[in-house]
């Protein structure tokens, strides 16, 4: 580079202290300092603030339903939609976005299409979660109204599972891209046809990446709000005592995000307290799932 | 002579191909996969129809005016949409003003100073961070930076204002800054930087004058990126700036306020009610498509920024 000759005999100094290295180091190691305090200063404010609610309500926070008084009021709820919502998204979201990543890196021929489906795909990640809660509410709670029963867990678990396929099918893609080419060379080398290559040789190899990245995307899922509040989930209380298993699945539903904020907007100061605590719920699933993922990622890396 | 492969026809160029049933197989899977692939298409496609479809229903039920009103009210027929721009501009602002000198300065630490083991402890920390649910940050937003940071600033600051929104959605852009230089920086070929050691350049100045120029393009990809990722920001606004009725016009980060996605939030927590009055709910639509738009704008524009770093080296 041009550049680089006349700028850089600006750096050349005589030995001595280095003012303007160290100034700047110290300036890097303030950013970080920052970055670390920002954390440490919300998870301590967050538990402080709920741990003792926690502790005092006891099970049953985790057992009540919602409710418009403090004392009563508890994430059951919230819990059962998100771990329904968690499972709805693995079956909607995963095999179509890893057969999609399988497509684009082992069968798709280099042609405008294709170029077209990796230029969408990547738009689509980039399109904010709450427009993806309109796409939801048109589309899966009014259009299909029909299959979906309208503002019901199917028709939440769809707009999550959509909203996250791109992220899917981007991981998974850059999962088998890591593949070696030797390796699939050598399965054609004694006859095996593309998917036996794919199936037998390519998939296993990148199966970690792909978990990873499945995993990776569940947990954004699991913290989304927004999509949800657009596609019908329930802000306040609502029964679901009494009903078995489908009806609830048919039926009015919360999530424990939405929960956060329905009582987050509640004026009443114990009801701060009680946001607080079922953040702590959220931030134990979602840190759970995402510890999985790095756990995972760290066992079965590989360097080829 | 006699061909040995007619008599073996398992290893002639026609047996090699395998078996009819063996093909069949490839193309139906090849089918099944591609059907796959076009899914995202579909989906592309039903977010483009029904955000138009609404909008185009919400312009033929108002009057232009309506638009021009000093506040935004759904409800009441007033859609002021300055009052929205302005909101997320201060709230995207702030929130720049916080996560590109904090991400690009851990982004160069990351790079160009660290060593193993301190990435090792960095780089969870900013993944922890980037993976914090939009609405707890808006719940820390509003009960911490609001009364301990933001009304220290201005003791005349309302409880729920704009600017505690900005700092929160600051704090989630900051990962996503970082983890985009990072990566633009760390493509700058090494033989840049041993060129400038090797003119007795100090690691301060190879960093700021050799790294930081040639990644240039993939930081600012970072910055258009964290635009985009702060104006489609929801749940942190929708909690901690208020207004959840509306938002009379205003240009004080300390009053409350509303952005684009947060009048979403807020016209959707009562969609059943909204579905009556016609005009609110198209309007949410008519808000998706301006937020599309912007956003897709924005992210074209940072990809191209991102293509570029990859041509240069």
């Amino acid at each position: 580079m041009s550049v680089a000759v006349p700028v850089a005999q600006g750096g050349i100094r005589p030995a001595g202290t280095d003012w303007r290295g160290l100034a700047f180091h110290g300036l890097l190691l303030l950013s970080l300092l920052f970055a670390l305090l920002i954390l440490f200063t919300l998870l301590a404010d967050l538990i402080s603030r709920g741990l003792p609610t926690l502790l005092e309500r006891g099970t049953t926070f985790l057992t009540s339903p919602t409710s418009s008084q403090a004392a009563k009021a508890g994430v059951s709820q919230g819990i059962f939609g998100t771990l329904i919502m968690a499972v709805l998204v693995a079956i909607f979201a995963f095999p179509i976005g890893i057969l999609t990543a399988i497509y684009l890196e082992e069968y798709a021929p280099d042609n405008r299409l294709t170029r077209f489906i990796g230029v969408n795909i990547r738009n689509l990640a980039g399109v904010p979660s709450v427009v993806y809660g309109l796409l939801g509410l048109s589309i899966f709670v009014i259009g299909l109204q029909p299959l979906t029963g309208g503002r019901t867990m199917i028709a939440g678990g769809i707009t999550l599972a959509v909203l996250v396929l791109p992220i899917v099918i981007i991981t998974s893609s850059e999962a088998i891209r890591a593949v070696p080419g030797a390796l699939r060379e050598a399965g054609y080398g004694v006859g095996a046809s593309r998917w036996e290559v794919t199936r037998l040789l390519v998939l296993p190899s990148a199966a970690p990446g792909i978990l990873t990245g499945t995993v990776l995307s569940l947990s954004r899922a699991l913290g989304e709000t927004a999509p949800l509040i657009l596609a019908g989930a329930v802000l306040g209380g609502f029964s679901s005592g009494g009903k078995d298993f489908f009806e609830q699945i048919v039926g009015r539903y919360t999530t424990l995000p939405v929960t956060v904020f329905d009582w987050a907007r509640r004026p009443q100061a114990d009801f701060r307290d009680l946001t607080a605590a079922a953040i702590v719920v959220l931030m134990v699933v979602t840190l759970l799932v995402n510890a999985i993922a790095i756990i995972l990622r760290n066992r079965t890396e590989r360097a080829w | 002579m006699q061909l040995t492969t007619s008599a073996r026809p398992d290893i002639s160029p026609l047996g090699l191909r395998g078996s009819p049933g063996r093909h069949r197989r490839e193309r139906v899977i090849e089918g099944i996969l591609l059907a796959a692939a076009l899914v995202s298409i579909v989906i592309s496609a039903l977010i483009v129809w029904s955000l138009i479809g609404g909008a185009v229903e919400f312009v033929r039920q108002i009057v232009f005016d309506q638009l021009l009103a000093d506040g935004w009210y759904p409800r009441r027929d007033e859609f002021g949409l300055l009052t929205l721009f302005v909101g997320s501009l201060l709230v995207t602002g702030i929130a720049l003003l916080m996560a590109v000198p904090v991400g690009l300065l851990t982004a160069i630490y990351l790079a160009e100073y660290a060593n193993a083991r301190a990435r090792k402890v960095i780089k969870p920390v900013l993944e922890i961070l980037a993976g914090i649910p939009s609405v707890v940050l808006g719940f820390f937003a509003l009960t911490w930076i609001s009364p301990e940071i933001v009304q220290r600033v201005n003791p005349h600051s309302q409880d729920f204002n704009l600017a505690a929104a900005g700092l929160g959605v600051g704090i989630l852009t900051i990962p996503l800054v970082a983890s985009i230089s990072e990566d633009a920086m760390r493509a700058v070929p090494r033989s840049l930087r041993e060129a400038s050691y090797g003119l007795g350049a100090r690691r301060v100045t190879t960093s700021l004058q050799i790294v930081v120029p040639a990644a240039l393009s993939g930081i600012v990809a970072a910055i258009i990126l964290g635009i985009s990722r702060a104006i489609g920001e929801t749940m942190v606004v929708a909690v901690a700036a208020g207004g959840s009725g509306g938002s009379q016009f205003t240009a004080n980060p300390f009053d409350p306020g509303q952005t684009i996605t947060a009048a979403m939030a807020a016209l959707a927590t009562g969609t059943d009610q909204v579905a009556g009055a016609a005009a609110a709910f198209q309007s949410l639509f008519f808000l998706g498509l301006v937020l599309f738009v912007i956003t897709f704008a924005l992210n074209q524009f940072g990809d191209y920024f991102v293509r570029r770093t990859r041509l240069h080296y």
